[in-house]
């Protein structure tokens, strides 16, 4: 259970805003030193506000753009601990899957959703609440082949724990 | 069943439908100095594998600030160096040119294959008839080292360009134009086709700039089967198919399918702050500029180089302006040479850069300062993106680009090109 506080974005938010690209291949050269940066254009010092557990709620196409994939160890890193839209550019949704970041598809939490709501997440039973606006919405399990990825926290992880990705395990 | 459906099966050795997830071999993998350092990084100090499987397939790229702008960047190429020569990946070093056009060049991508590429802009080579996907470091590192990765079967909609072309509309101007309608969501979840009677008056140049410009529509992958025009391109540089494919267009299902009467188009331009704000040129005609950049992987081919030759001929750019032209590899930038047409743009006032990403990812050779406007060919034009966040982008095709460069304002290339 991911229970957060909601950031509410809108639509066709770009890795570039998540983290421009002039930090990226600026001389900055630690993933550490972009953190103050992350969001900056869209929600001025929202590194400073953001706190651990924290939800961001978007709409449509989340991560569009890059293929940087600092944009969602950002968002990870400064605590953000889901995300729920209404659709993501598939690199973004590749990339969180990889690091753990559970990216999660619902269509009417994000319309009814404001920034400081209380946002409720169950992924097992597959249901996305808002405990501020008293509603739920039932959202689509995880494919297997992505879930067992999540469950250990990222790819990365999961590689750690079992010697190989999932699936020459299953194949293996 | 579109393309990437039967290329996908081809490979597994059994059927596959749309939303399946399937795990590939990776025909080929590669990064740039953008991705691969955290490549580098999962794979050494994350997952600690010492034997890369697929090593001998993976090429890494110096592209994004190349020659290094600064310390930090001659950091990570000096890393990437000493990480390639220990695995023996194949590395493209500084002035090889950016990664798409490199594949393209270098016939390392082909037709059949599956090609992943740590860069958003890898759907560019599916117009070779392959299956393109783009992906970020992780899933790069771990194709690397396991050779094998997950994909889902995308849904591909089947997109119809229909008509010639008029003069002075280029192949930027028409995947504009679709963007302006569909939208940077229009294709999300889904991967394009595609097929009509314009593809035969389209170079391989000229496709190539659409298939790299369907990432800005959220597609997933985008391809062109092979034709004619794709056969004899092949056969020119010596390049046969990796992975010999029957297909039938016309037995094929899509989920969805589109006509584009490209023959009705005129010049456009993406203007800020989002890739689907297209207009037409004539509505911001007379927006006074201070740069234009002709170069990255969406349009610094040969065609498009010549396009701004022909313009810029014997004519000087505008005071005010700056006008960067950076051919997108190696191979162009001699062609370019070879030609004679570096040294007519040098003559009319233009910078020749060597073959980078820089201008157009803001990240080196060209940034904007404040309140500064720019044309470029390129595929972004978010804000900030070439430099400073208050400076303007207005993406076009290479012909207004060099057009506007002459007036120091946006203008149509019309009478340039009719003008000869």
């Amino acid at each position: 259970m991911i229970r957060g506080r909601c950031w509410k974005l809108g639509d066709n938010i770009s890795t570039d805003h998540i983290i421009s690209g002039k930090y990226k291949f600026s001389a900055i050269d630690s993933i550490e030193a972009m953190l103050p940066h992350v969001l900056e254009e869209v929600i001025p010092d929202f590194y400073r506000k953001v706190s651990k557990g924290d939800v961001i709620v978007a709409g449509k196409n989340f991560g569009k753009g890059s293929s940087r994939e600092q944009a969602p160890r950002l968002l990870k890193l400064v605590g953000i601990s889901a995300i729920v839209a209404k659709s993501y550019a598939h690199i973004f949704y590749r990339n969180a899957i990889n690091i753990g970041l559970p990216v999660i598809v619902a269509q009417r939490i994000p319309d009814a959703s404001e920034t400081g709501d209380v946002i409720e997440i169950d992924l097992e039973r597959g249901v996305v609440r808002n405990l501020s606006k008293g509603i739920e919405e039932k959202v689509s399990p995880f494919p297997r082949e992505l879930a067992v990825i999540l469950e250990a926290g990222g790819i990365v992880e999961y590689i750690r724990r079992y010697g190989v990705p999932p699936w020459l395990r299953s194949t293996g | 069943m579109g393309l990437i459906d039967v290329i996908i099966s081809k490979s597994l050795g059994r059927d596959v439908s749309p939303g399946d997830i399937v795990v590939v071999d990776v025909d080929r993998v590669y990064a740039q100095d953008g991705t691969a350092p955290l490549v580098i990084e999962v794979i050494e100090k994350e997952l600690a594998v010492k034997r890369l499987f697929a090593a001998d397939r993976t090429y890494f790229f110096i592209d994004h600030s190349a020659p290094a702008p600064h310390v930090a960047a001659a950091t990570v190429h000096k890393d990437m160096r000493r990480f390639s020569r220990e695995h023996g990946i194949h590395l493209y070093d500084v002035g090889s040119g950016i990664c798409h056009q490199v594949v393209i060049d270098e016939g390392i991508a082909r037709p059949g294959m599956i090609v992943m590429g740590a860069d958003s802009h890898t759907p560019t080579v599916g117009a070779l008839g392959l299956f393109a996907l783009g992906v970020g470091s992780t899933d790069a590192a771990v194709a690397i080292a396991y050779g094998r990765q997950w994909v889902r079967v995308p849904p591909t909609v089947k997109v119809v360009l229909s008509g010639r072309p008029r003069e002075g509309v280029m192949s930027k101007d028409i995947i504009l134009s679709i963007i302006g309608e569909l939208g940077t969501d229009g294709m999300i979840g889904r991967a394009v086709e595609f097929h009509g009677d314009a593809l035969s008056y389209l170079s391989m140049d000229a496709r190539f700039t659409i298939t790299n410009m369907c990432t800005e529509m959220s597609a997933e992958s985008a391809i062109i089967p092979l034709d004619s025009v794709a056969r004899q391109w092949l056969e020119s540089r010596g390049l046969t198919p990796y992975r010999g494919i029957d297909y039938d267009p016309a037995k094929s299902v899509f989920v969805d399918e589109v006509v584009f009467e490209v023959d009705k188009l005129e010049p456009v331009v993406a203007a800020p702050p989002d890739v689907d704000n297209v207009v037409s040129v004539d509505e911001v005609e007379g927006t006074e500029i201070n740069q234009v950049f002709i170069g990255s992987c969406t349009n610094g081919r040969l065609e498009d180089i010549e396009t701004a030759v022909r313009i810029l001929k014997g004519k000087k750019v505008h005071q005010n302006v700056r006008c960067i032209v950076s051919p997108a590899s190696r191979r162009v930038y001699i062609e370019a040479f070879r030609k004679g047409y570096l040294q007519v743009l040098a003559e009319a006032g233009c910078v020749i850069a060597p073959p980078t990403c820089g201008p157009c990812v803001g990240a080196h050779m060209g940034l904007l300062a404040e309140g500064e406007v720019a044309v470029a060919t390129t595929n972004r034009n978010f804000p900030g993106r070439m430099g400073h966040k208050n400076s303007k982008v207005y993406l076009s095709s290479p012909a207004t680009a060099a057009a506007s460069a002459i007036e120091g304002k946006i203008v149509n290339p019309r009478k340039y090109v009719l003008g000869g």
